[in-house]
């Protein structure tokens, strides 16, 4: 009998655009269960990584938050270039999220109601360090491929766990009632 | 005596009377088929297109023998009446597709922004998506800018989620008898106005008990200073799917 191929860990990278990190966060709340993911994974460039930027072979780019300003652009074409699975994970990622309520709104009369008024300094912050806001916020998939989308604001830990699991074991995932949820 | 006449949904045998249409007979017989913009007190309206069905399907033999399936029609459930001997298909994938894209369509075209919505856990729209397994919009986000009209004392519109069920638009004419609502507009214009020379709601002579301030299956008409009562996780579909209840309306009626 042939000894087992020694398996590759797959690479995860992920990051948060237009996110409030809750989808992260949620994704820390499989508890123990991270330990079980570990032995399948290792983790490329993420918010729980220091790696600044993807490796060209990650296997699972896992992203949260809509895309709000051109840095977020940067970044998902970064993640889309670079994973061969791009998974939307959250509200934000799917539909624009609450942040896309300001879609109704004048991008500069939000930056003047905040930067520009008497007691809130002088003008709206100029230095090109600074990423300019969209007009809109967008969802991922408006701005490039997504293969698969996580719903839940944030989706619960056991969600995203059953989500990976069966991912992971080459299944499409389904989350059923009581885990797919769109608060 | 005569037979009780019968169709079949789903090769299940479903009793019904002269005059019913498919989705009274199959709800009757607590089968549930979905469904936003039919409510059992009015007459069916035909405009959300969920509760499609196929009707008498057939499977022919080609000359060389093989077995090919001719799809019959595709008819709304709500208003197609029951015939004898009918064979209808309800839940199966092809039709299942479609109401998913229908129930797409929907929350595109629309700020379904579940998180902050008081009508999250208890709105159709959302629950019929749960059961539908609806993970992802497909579609590209309209972004609707309807103002909210909050001039009234006891109920505000969010008309960025509207789903032009029309249900308050008939609850008030024929319940209430007020004419409170009626939809303008035509395509993408097409949208939920109010009957009174301002255009708000506040001026015109709804009262929080009517009929119409409490039929509306999304987070549209709410009743202001009642939002988020019910815990996460108690909430009607926290607690069972959509397709568990037939009935989605009978006899439920909204705390006000």
């Amino acid at each position: 009998m042939n000894a087992p191929l020694p398996k590759r860990k797959l690479k995860v990278a992920t990051t948060s655009l237009a996110g409030c990190f809750g989808c992260h966060m949620s994704f820390l709340d499989i508890d123990e269960r991270i330990l079980d993911l570990v032995e399948l994974v290792e983790f490329d460039r993420s918010p729980i990584t220091d790696i600044k930027h993807c490796s060209p072979d990650c296997d699972l780019g896992i992203i949260e938050g809509g895309v709000c300003n051109a840095e977020n652009v940067h970044v998902l074409h970064e993640f889309r270039k670079n994973c061969k699975i791009l998974i939307a994970m959250g509200a934000c990622a799917i539909n624009g999220g609450l942040p896309a309520q300001r879609n109704s709104l004048d991008i500069r009369d939000i930056l003047a109601a905040v930067y520009a008024q008497p007691g809130r300094g002088v003008h709206i912050p100029n230095d090109p360090e600074i990423p300019l806001l969209l007009n809109e916020v967008h969802p991922l998939h408006e701005v490039v491929k997504i293969d698969y989308f996580l719903p839940g604001c944030p989706p619960s830990g056991d969600a995203i766990w059953k989500f990976l699991t069966d991912l992971l074991a080459g299944r499409t995932p389904t989350l059923g009632h009581g885990l797919i949820h769109y608060d | 005596m005569s037979d009780p006449k019968t169709f079949f949904l789903d090769e299940e045998e479903i009793p019904f009377e002269e005059g019913q249409t498919i989705i009274q007979a199959a709800l009757t017989a607590g089968k549930y088929i979905p469904h936003l913009c039919y409510h059992p007190e009015f007459k069916p309206h035909g405009s959300c297109k969920l509760c499609t069905v196929r009707i008498d399907s057939r499977t022919v033999t080609t000359e060389d023998g093989q077995s090919v399936k001719i799809p019959g029609r595709a008819a709304a459930s709500c208003t197609t009446p029951a015939q004898a001997g009918q064979h209808v298909e309800s839940e199966v994938p092809e039709i299942l597709d479609l109401r998913r894209t229908l129930v797409q369509m929907l929350l595109v075209e629309g700020n379904h922004y579940c998180p902050s919505c008081e009508k999250s856990g208890k709105c159709l729209l959302q629950g019929l998506a749960y059961d539908l397994g609806v993970m992802d919009p497909h579609f590209p986000q309209y972004f609707s800018k309807r103002e909210v009209d909050a001039s009234h004392p006891d109920i505000l519109l969010d008309l960025n989620r509207c789903i032009l069920c029309e249900l308050c638009v008939r609850a008030s004419a024929e319940v209430d008898k007020k004419n409170v609502f009626a939809i303008s507009g035509r395509g993408n214009t097409k949208h939920l106005i109010c009957n009174s020379e301002s255009g708000e709601l506040g001026d015109t002579n709804l009262a929080a008990t009517d009929k119409a301030a409490n039929v509306c299956p999304v987070g549209v008409i709410l009743h202001k200073r009642h939002g988020f009562e019910v815990p996460y996780g108690q909430r009607r579909f926290d607690k069972a799917p959509i397709s568990d209840n037939p009935v989605q309306y009978a006899p439920v009626k909204e705390q006000v």
